[in-house]
Parts: structure tokens; sequence; C-alpha cells
């Protein structure tokens, strides 16, 4: 207790005393204790900091700290330029890089008043979708191996290799994707992409249901999970408990259904809620998501639209490098955007989407200028982990594992 | 009724001694009004049957640099009855720089408060837990503030303890 007095910042190690004023740090034969756990713990999903108070094995109190990822994205994006900004959201929820970069680039357009061609936004849906489904196989599997079932990583692991292949041939990267522009995405989408897409769409299915049978049936894992860490729906609303989380609570919330973005009011889906609002139903709810995320991508392939991929509104949206080398006016307009940038009327704009994680929204004000004068990230998993101390009071210190691998945090949009 | 006039119309009734100043941009309701009513109107936004804001999506700040009223404190919130975003302001000047939490009207609003603290330094009065989100709680500055530098403060992060 002394080192961790040592080496503890006195305000945390207060915030975690206020939850019991009982409690004396003396009195050795207590059977409280203060645990330490992260942020380099594997189990806490990259470099979150968790400070247990611990009655036996029981939790009693729980502080979380954030900020050791902390890379000031939003300082950033103050001193840049629209454009410039787009591989940076690559590098918020680094498991889906193509839903921040979807999500980026709807909230500038709805400032500057650009409309995206009908081919682009199907193409952003679908490269959404896909995010979704690779975020969820990476959920899956990381919390399958945080409570001990190994084997699911590796199987979720290898599907999630075929959507990056998809990424892949469509973009040339495979991680940091940075695949929008505003006004449209960089390239069209070849045809050898999108018959990657359906073809894993096609094989995914039996895989998904091969991983699902193989947990299921598995009792230890079942009952690790059954029950821990329920939350009410009252509480997961107050809480801005989101995306996948919300609605095992009971929820049926969902922004791609209430507040319609791109084309998703033309797309046939169920949004699968669950009422326990425990690990268990977290889980059933993601392997759901996958299902209605496959529905969907089968949709946009079948009612892909032809047409441009980039809107022509030439002083906001960059030209393609062919025509930049060949076409005067073209060159200019290159020029202008890249020095001044698109320089978007006076306002401000909150706008949202249904990321892998939850609602990812950016608000963004302009005072006309080529920089934004502010920009947030609402991200998703900083909500979540919100939630984490009354998720984890009164369980095991080993159901902690199993609820933030439940929950899904990504650091690197919870830090920005 | 549209809500967009449905809100100021039951705001005004309900708090008539108060300016509310409504504006819309793409399609998106603004509500500005001073900051010592913020608790009053939150909690009434969230209560009424009508409305029904129970989702805080977002709270943060806008630092204006050369204004008179310096900062704006923004609320995203989100009628999940309706469907219906509405973003409130309120103005906090630097020689007081402080506002209400709200989070006793929504818990999630503590760690957005919190952020807010840390990004910016407004204080946040009555908020339960008032420490700083992500910066170490030795660090003096406020880093989304116009005046820090983007480079940061060289001597600003102290190494950690031995």
């Amino acid at each position: 207790m002394k080192q961790l007095e040592k080496e503890t910042d006195p305000k945390i190690l207060q915030a975690l005393l206020n939850s019991r004023n009982d409690y004396t740090l003396d009195d050795a034969l207590e059977n409280e204790m203060v645990l330490n756990m992260g942020p380099q713990h594997p189990a806490t999903h990259g470099v979150l900091r968790l400070l247990l108070r611990l009655d036996g094995e029981r939790i009693i109190g729980c502080v979380p700290e954030l900020g050791y990822l902390h890379r000031g994205y939003e300082k950033m994006a103050e001193n840049m330029s629209y454009y410039e900004y787009i591989p940076h959201t690559d590098r918020l929820d680094y498991i889906s890089p193509m839903a921040n970069n979807v999500a980026y680039v709807l909230a500038v357009e709805k400032l500057a008043g650009i409309e995206a061609p009908k081919r682009a936004q199907y193409i952003r849906m679908l490269i959404a979708e896909l995010a979704r489904i690779a975020s969820h196989l990476v959920a899956l599997g990381s919390f399958a191996m945080d409570v001990g079932a190994l084997t699911v990583f590796l199987w979720t692991l290898r599907e999630r290799e075929k959507i990056l292949d998809v990424w892949d041939i469509l973009c040339g990267a495979r991680f940091t994707n940075s695949y929008t522009r505003i006004g449209g995405v960089a390239n069209d989408a070849q045809p050898e992409a999108l018959a990657k897409a359906k073809w894993f769409i096609e094989q995914f299915e039996p895989y998904l249901a091969e991983v699902e049978q193989l947990l299921n049936t598995n009792r230890i894992f079942i009952e690790r999970i059954d029950g821990v860490g329920a939350i009410s729906k009252e509480d997961a609303i107050d809480l801005g408990f989101c995306g996948p989380n919300l609605r095992a609570c009971g929820v049926e919330f969902d922004l791609r259904r209430n507040v319609p973005y791109l084309c998703y009011n033309e797309m046939d889906f169920n949004i699968p809620t669950y009422t326990e609002g425990d690990c268990l139903a977290r889980y059933f709810l993601r392997i759901d998501e996958c299902r209605e995320s496959a529905k969907i991508v089968k949709q946009i392939l079948d009612k892909i639209p032809q047409g441009p991929v980039q809107a022509n509104i030439p002083k906001k949206v960059l030209p393609h490098k062919d025509e930049v080398y060949s076409k005067m006016e073209e060159l200019i307009h290159d020029f202008m955007i890249v020095n001044f940038g698109i320089n978007p009327p006076v306002g401000e704009i909150y706008h949202a989407i249904e990321g892998s994680k939850g609602e990812l929204g950016f608000y963004l004000v302009s005072k006309g200028d080529g920089k934004p004068w502010k920009s947030k990230i609402r991200s998703p998993s900083f909500n979540n982990i919100q939630s984490l101390p009354k998720l984890v009071i009164g369980h095991l210190i080993s159901d902690v594992v199993a609820i933030i691998g439940s929950i899904d945090p990504i650091m690197g949009e919870a830090d920005k | 009724m549209d809500l967009k006039t449905l809100i100021p119309q039951k705001l005004k009734e309900e708090f008539p001694s108060t300016e509310f100043e409504v504006s819309e941009y793409r399609d998106e309701l603004t509500i500005k009004f001073e900051k010592k009513i913020i608790v009053d109107v939150c909690s009434f936004l969230k209560s009424d049957v009508d409305l029904e804001f129970v989702w805080c999506s977002d709270i943060t700040a806008i630092d204006w640099a050369t204004r008179k009223n310096r900062f704006t404190v923004v609320y995203n919130i989100f009628s999940m009855k309706h469907n219906f975003r509405l973003r409130l302001k309120c103005d906090v000047d630097e020689s007081d720089c402080s506002i209400d939490t709200v989070s006793s009207v929504w818990q999630a609003a503590n760690w957005q408060e919190r952020e807010t603290y840390d990004m910016y330094g407004i204080k946040f009065k009555n908020h339960p837990d008032l420490r700083r989100m992500y910066m170490p709680e030795e660090f003096e500055y406020h880093p989304l503030r116009k005046d820090f530098p983007l480079m940061g403060i060289p001597g600003s992060l102290p190494l950690p303890k031995k």
C-alpha cells in the first residue's frame, strides 16, 4: 500500500477512497486492498488502467484512468486542413478505420454542403459495414480469448484477414486506409474488389455459424459470462452506453435506422436487441450484428449503381491526379484546395454515424477558413468505458477481464 | 407541432424571464442562453414528457480566443423519442471560468465535463469528481486553449517519479 501511495497520484487515490469513507490504509487486517490493473495488462485492450478496490476477490470500487494514448487529435485538427485530417481519423478506432473515414467526411460534407454521388455513398456503406464485421470479429475473438477460449481468436482473425484483403484491393492499404475523400471516395471500386467482397460474404456465414457453435457449446465460456456485468436499460441510456452494448440492454436504438444517413433507408435489415444487458447478451448481439451487416453488404453489392464516385464541385473536391497533370483548371483547383483548404461557410454541425462501437460523431465549427476552428470527436469507447465502474462492482476480479472484453473499448478512440 | 418551434416555445413558457437565442444551421437547432439556468433547462428538457432528451451525446467547449465571452460550452443532446438532435450553448467568460455541472441530470456528462475541464480549464461547479481526464494532474496548462502552442510547452510534462 505504501508503494501504491508513492506511485499513485494523491488525487486518484483520494477518488478511490471516496467511494467508501470508513476505510483506512493502515489497517492491515482488513480484507480490502487496492489493485492496479494496467496500463500494460494484455486483457485491457490497449492502455486502459483500472484501479480496483477489492474485498477479498470481490470488487467494491473501480476508477478507470485514461490518457495513456492521448495524442491530441482535436488540437491537431484545428491546425490542419479538412483534407489533411482524413488519415488521422484512421488512428482513432484502429480496428475499423474505414468507418472513421466515412464518419469524418460525412461531417465535413454536411458542414460544406456537399453531397457525394450515389455510387460513392454505396461504396461508403459497403466499407462501413465491412468495417463493422471486421471490428466485431476482433471483438468476439479477443473477448473469447480473454475468458480462455483461445481458438476462436484465430478463427475470427482469419475471417477478418479476408476483409483486409478486400480493402487492400480497394485502396491499396490494409489497416490505415484513408479511402474516403470529401465529396466521394479516392477511387472507384474495382470489379475485383466487389467480387472479392461478394465471395467473402458468401463464405462468411458458414464460418460464423462454426464460430458460434464453438462458443455456444462451450459450457465454460457461457457460464463464465452469463449474468456478468449486467446493466439496466435506464442506467445504460443515462450513462451514454452506446452501440451494440446499448442494444444488448434492450434499447432498440441504431443511428442507421433512427437518423438515417447515406442510403441506409434503402436497405432492409433488422436491429437485433437483447434485454439482459450482460456479457452474454453483448456476445450474442455482436454475432447477430455480423449477420445483419452481411445482409446489408449483399444488398449493396446487388444494388450498387454505376456513375461517378466524386462530386463535381471543383472548388471543394480534389480532382483526380490524372486530370491535375493534364488540365490547367484542375491544376489551379488542386493548388488552391491543397494550399488554402475548402473554406466551408461559417457555421457548426454535429454529425454522427453508427460506428462499429457506437455513436461516432464529429462536431465541427467553421469560421469560414481552410481549417476547422474547433473539431470535437464524440468517441463511443470513451462513453462505454465510463460505465465500467457500474458494471464491475460486485463481481469477481476475473470477471473484470470478461467485462472489458465484452464492452470492446478501443483506447485509440477513447484517448483521442 | 414541429419540434423546431415547439422546443423554443416550451422553453419560453417555462423560463419567461430568460432570453433564448434560437438559430438553425444545416437543419440543426441551436439554443443559446445564459449559463446560470443550465441545470434547470437540462432537467426540464430531459423530464418533459413531450421532449424527453434522455441521451447526452457530447459536451465540449469552444475557445473563441479574442472574444469578450471567451468560451462557449456546447451540449449536444438527443431525444430518442423524436430522433431529434438539439444543441445548447452557454457563454462562459474567462474572469468567471465556471458553469454548473449537469452530471446530476445525465450521468454521461460526468466524464464529458471532466474532459472539457482538462482541455479548456472550465470549472464545473458541484461536479462529483472533477479531475483531469487525459493529462496528468500536475500539468498546469489546458491544451485545447488557443494560446497553448501546437508543439506543446517544453518541460511541462514531468517524467514519472522514481
